[in-house]
């Protein structure tokens, strides 16, 4: 009898749970479906869920219609280059502070963080200004140089908390052992880091990837990311919602798929090592 | 280096044995900091700066040929200007209101989803999928295929029902928002907690319950001290993020009816980028610096407190 009522529990915790998580992922879902759908059947009240004809064509229209593929590139562009800058220019200074700690190590890596607090609004007119006279303005360039000052201290901050994992007995181990200062770095240190740069990179890519003041204010037709180019969907000239859907689709796939196998590093990023 | 680490200490000692090597890596550290530090100081400076130096210039982008020093004069303005007091109070509602529905409906929903379950793995995924939502997607998707009065979603199911469809974004802007952007960070909560609940001990779990702890104690002495820690960082995270809120905003809305859902982010751009204020815009973006600088006091304080 209590193994049933053990079983009955579960049963029901797992179905309010499924409901919870279908009821969140419900708007992502019905994108999805929608975008398959002619634009007749998107808007027709009958919430036809699989039972449409599905079709490719929005997907073909998006493309046709707005070079789609020109802002996915530029979305690709500037989520990796910044996040390859942004982790030279990291992990060096992850790795001095990690392992040459000072005593005013603690106070810098404050610091750092501290520049998040920081508005970005009360930035814009400057950085505008600044683009506007340099040229930067609507350029990916100018756009990646952003990224980079926006996330350094998050790719710090992660990047620390991982190095300081390394065990520095290890090091003492393998110069014992003879191993120069090239081997050292190459056979030990960089397969123990690595993981650590992996998920800093991963987590990069995905705030970038999404970021919308800065791409929305300082980019226009030429270097727009997709984050930015979407908000072009926002005023409807007709119907357009299965449209809109394949574009919002084809934007989400590669970030939600990136978020979804590397769930662990991205809580420990987001907390700054605080939750693991 | 490492004066108060005896570990680095003995480790400096052991493998650079001599001076020379000592300050070569001395300075071969400090070299390697400098980019990040240098790069951080000029953002966090040369920005800040000119928006001072622009807040007290009467200076028009598409007049600029007539700037000229007015003190204080763009504060008192803006300060004084219509929408303000409105953008302020859309503010303060849009945070806090996010901060509770995503921080009580996570923390909810994660302990629901720590009990034993089939497909957690699954379910998990789906919850935290709209984590990875642009913000202008999330706003686009929300704003037509939702919340259209005439061919959104909420307005068949009304019809289904049998009641009158709302018209969301115009009756109800901010509340509207608050629920786009609460459905973008719930998952942002519920990812960190499930995950800090999961680290739970659960021998002591156990323990706790052999000795007679009931539900409601074990929750209150174990998990939520267990649970303070990630609590603060999300509040912290999010705290950050929500009083930039501004995506959502300009796609759906543009900050209207009226000032009906503008907050001091979509104000100052407003002032800047499309009435072309610079010294409006800038006197806007020095208050919500100091505004932010005036949270972020006390919530480090917090942290501080429980990061140590």
């Amino acid at each position: 009898m209590k193994i049933v009522m053990v079983y009955f529990k579960k049963g029901l915790v797992t179905v309010a749970a499924w409901g919870l998580g279908l009821l969140i992922f419900v708007p992502i879902l019905w994108t999805v479906l929608t975008s398959f759908k002619t634009e007749e059947e998107a808007v027709a009240p009958n919430l036809h869920i699989l039972n449409f004809s599905w079709t490719l064509e929005n997907y073909i229209e998006v493309q046709a219609r707005s070079d789609y593929f020109h802002h996915f590139w530029n979305s690709v562009v500037i989520s990796f280059g910044s996040t390859a800058i942004g982790l030279v220019i990291a992990v060096m200074a992850a790795w001095a502070m990690a392992f040459f700690p000072r005593r005013n190590t603690k106070d810098i890596l404050s610091w750092m963080l501290s520049t998040k607090m920081m508005p970005a609004v009360g930035a814009l007119i400057p950085i505008f200004l600044i683009f506007r006279d340099l040229n930067l303005l609507d350029s990916k360039m100018g756009l990646i140089i952003i990224m980079v000052l926006i996330n350094l201290p998050i790719m710090v901050w992660m990047l620390y908390s991982y190095f300081k994992e390394i065990p520095l007995a290890i090091l003492e181990a393998s110069r014992m052992d003879g191993a120069g200062l090239w081997s050292e770095v190459t056979l030990i240190l960089a397969p123990m880091a690595l993981p650590g740069l992996f998920s800093t990179g991963l987590l990069n890519l995905i705030l970038v990837w999404n970021e919308a003041f800065w791409t929305l204010n300082l980019t226009a037709a030429d270097a727009a990311p997709l984050s930015a180019f979407i908000a072009s969907y926002s005023s409807p000239e007709e119907l357009f919602y299965a449209k809109l859907s394949a574009a919002s689709t084809l934007a989400i796939a590669p970030i939600l798929i990136i978020g979804w196998f590397s769930q662990k590093q991205l809580v420990r990023g987001l907390t700054f090592g605080a939750v693991k | 280096m490492a004066v108060n680490n005896p570990a680095h200490e003995f480790h400096d000692k052991l493998i650079q044995p001599t001076l020379e090597l000592d300050r070569q890596t001395n300075w071969a550290s400090r070299l390697m900091l400098a980019p990040a530090v240098v790069l951080l100081l000029v953002w966090m400076i040369v920005p800040l700066a000119m928006t001072i130096y622009f807040s007290l210039l009467h200076y028009q982008l598409l007049d600029s040929d007539r700037t000229y020093f007015v003190g204080l004069d763009n504060y008192q303005f803006f300060v004084t200007s219509l929408g303000f007091l409105t953008a302020i109070a859309n503010t303060v509602i849009l945070v806090a209101s996010v901060l509770v529905l995503t921080i009580a409906g996570g923390l909810g929903f994660a302990l629901l989803l720590n009990q034993p379950i089939w497909g957690r793995g699954f379910v998990r995924i789906l919850a935290i999928a709209p984590f990875f939502v642009m913000p202008t997607v999330s706003a686009l998707i929300f704003k037509n295929m939702f919340m259209n009065p005439i061919s959104g979603i909420f307005a068949h199911l009304a019809i289904l029902i049998g009641i009158e469809p709302i018209d969301f974004l115009g009756l109800y802007p901010l509340q509207s928002i608050i629920l786009i952007v609460s459905w973008q960070w719930l998952p942002f909560a519920l990812l960190i907690l499930l995950t800090a609940l999961q680290s739970l001990d659960q021998e002591q779990m156990e323990a706790a319950t052999m000795d007679g702890a009931g539900a409601l104690t074990r929750f209150y002495y174990i998990v939520l001290p267990h649970l303070w820690r990630p609590l603060v960082v999300v509040l912290l995270t999010e705290t950050i993020y929500l009083l930039s809120v501004f995506a959502e905003i300009l796609v759906t809305t543009n900050g209207g009816p009226g000032h009906g859902s503008t907050n001091l982010t979509y104000l100052i751009y407003a002032r800047s980028l499309l009435q072309f204020d610079v010294g409006g815009g800038s006197a806007g973006g020095i208050i919500a610096v100091i505004l932010a600088n005036i949270v972020a006091f006390f919530l480090m304080r917090m942290v501080g407190k429980n990061l140590e």
